[in-house]
């Protein structure tokens, strides 16, 4: 699979019935085969954002400017969507959560789609429980199965909102870990509210703040990174940062 | 290949139980309570002296159901026929209409408040009427039964088809699947948990619709049997009829929810401690 970059030119979003958009003239690169995470307070509009990526703003709202790949081609098709939520649909077992593309492309799985699946499981480490209910899964397992599922999808273009800020420290550290793994090649737009999350993750950080982006400075290391030192340091500056950002939305929010 | 993580040990959630109890206990709890039941109608009937006429005893009612097997078996197959063809027919008009809600919102804007406004009017006044329209015969108890539990089944399947998780379908959108497999593979089981409670309703309503409609106009079935007993003072008669078709209802109602569960697994197993 061929990595691509994706450039968002003059990005608007209003929506409807609202006094004020949420940004616009938004210009963001997002460079191949890397982890760009997004940080910002509540509200600010990551998540708008990165569901106008994903094509789910419906067509009533006022959505602008271009979305494209390296090349000028939109990314119709080439998007994975992995949300706070694993999404498993309860009335299927692991191995069918992890088909559900196909189901809902084709109708039914092929066999040669339910082999990818047991590969990924296993790989994940969830080969005993492919034919369980999610429901039986322990939260940090859901998430594996949803990673297994965005995986099965094979898409250039994985997008995630917090995924991870469900589970327990012990849990997120080790799926943080084995999400970069799996996702390698491929680029990834996190969006998360964890300063931490974000420097472990991120080869590239911006904060979303007052209405526009604003590069973060990332330590040189590979990612994941580990939580050491120079870690704390990155994190004690995003953090001031991510205060100022905090105090102007509840100022705007008091004004409203 | 990457080398497989260590599988982890599966977790059972704290405070959620499976509150669902096997056929036999429910037989056995069903029996219980019947007996004592019974036990208090034969207390009452001794204790006060009240004549056959008034309320015949338990025993007397045992003896029509065994001396009259014949009779009560006719007329017991005519009640069942209307009660099972009008829960047919009811639940494919509100599963079709609520559909069509969903799908066509012109559908939903002009119909919905007439659906609701509707439920002002009886539905056992409209027993005549569909007697005038469709006759004595057994299919007037259908749309009658039917007509019942329309309400309850279309805006259960309804509710439950338009309240879909929004997660799942921003899911199934990335994932390019069009409205109609969308439909059948997203908003359809996820709406069975709701719709399973309107067909409950609607198996334990359905037996009074195909009732009074017999009560109205027919010349068969225990409704019909339950009248002609009342005007000839045969009170054990009428007793045996309702007994049986309260039989009907329990026996409906457990059928339908052990089927229910069977078909909707994953409701169960969020079953949570109340």
């Amino acid at each position: 699979m061929q990595p691509i970059s994706i450039s968002i030119n003059q990005a608007g979003l209003h929506y409807q019935g609202t006094a004020e958009p949420v940004f616009s003239d938004l210009n963001l690169e997002l460079p191949a085969g890397q982890w760009t995470c997004l940080l910002g307070s509540s509200g600010c509009g990551k998540t708008s954002l990165l569901r106008m990526l994903a094509g789910l703003i419906e067509a009533e709202h006022g959505c602008s400017g271009t979305i494209t790949d390296q090349s000028g081609q939109p990314l119709n098709g080439r998007i994975a969507y992995m949300a706070q939520q694993d999404l498993l649909l309860p009335w299927l077992k692991v191995r069918d959560n992890v088909c559900l593309q196909a189901r809902l492309s084709k109708g039914k799985p092929s066999a040669d789609d339910y082999a990818r699946a047991d590969a990924l499981l296993a790989q994940l480490g969830l080969a005993d429980s492919a034919h369980q209910r999610p429901d039986s899964l322990s939260g940090g397992m859901r998430q594996r199965v949803a990673l297994a599922r965005t995986l099965m999808q094979d898409t250039p273009v994985v997008l995630m909102d917090e995924p991870f800020s469900a589970l327990d420290a012990v849990t997120r550290h080790r799926l943080q870990a084995l999400a970069v793994k799996a996702l390698k090649g491929r680029t990834v737009l996190l969006i998360t509210h964890d300063p931490q999350e974000a420097l472990r993750l991120g080869n590239n950080i911006w904060l979303f703040q007052q209405r526009q982006l604003q590069a973060v400075a990332t330590p040189e290391t590979a990612i994941p990174r580990p939580v050491d030192a120079e870690l704390g340091q990155y994190q004690q500056q995003l953090l001031t940062a991510l205060h100022a950002a905090d105090e102007y939305y509840q100022g705007e929010a008091i004004n409203e | 290949m990457n080398k497989p993580l260590t599988p982890i040990r599966m977790k059972h959630t704290k405070g959620v139980r499976n509150h669902d109890a096997a056929p036999a206990q429910i037989l056995f709890r069903l029996t219980i309570t019947t007996l004592v039941l019974l036990g208090v109608w034969q207390a009452i009937v001794m204790i006060f002296a009240l004549p056959p006429f008034i309320l015949p005893s338990p025993m007397a009612v045992f003896g029509k159901l065994i001396s009259k097997p014949g009779l009560l078996w006719d007329h017991s197959l005519i009640t069942l026929s209307e009660i099972v063809l009008g829960l047919l027919l009811g639940l494919f008009m509100g599963i079709t209409l609520a559909l069509q809600m969903l799908l066509f919102n012109p559908v939903r804007r002009w119909i919905l408040p007439v659906l609701i406004a509707s439920q002002a009017i009886p539905v056992f006044a409209l027993a005549p009427i569909l007697m005038l329209w469709f006759g004595y015969g057994m299919t007037s108890k259908v749309v009658m039964a039917a007509l019942i539990i329309f309400f309850p089944v279309t805006t259960t399947c309804f509710d439950g088809l338009r309240h879909t998780p929004t997660g799942y379908l921003d899911l199934a959108t990335t994932m390019g699947a069009n409205r109609w497999r969308q439909l059948w593979h997203i908003r359809f089981p996820a709406a069975l948990p709701t719709f399973a409670s309107g067909i409950r309703v609607a198996v334990v309503v359905a037996p009074i619709g195909a009732v009074v409609g017999e009560w109205v106009g027919s010349s068969g079935g225990l409704g019909y049997l339950m009248l002609q007993s009342n005007a000839r003072m045969q009170i054990a008669d009428m007793f045996a009829a309702l007994f049986i078709l309260a039989l009907f209802s329990i026996l409906l109602y457990y059928s339908t929810d052990q089927l229910l569960k069977k078909a909707i697994p994953w409701h169960r197993e969020k079953t949570t401690r109340t």
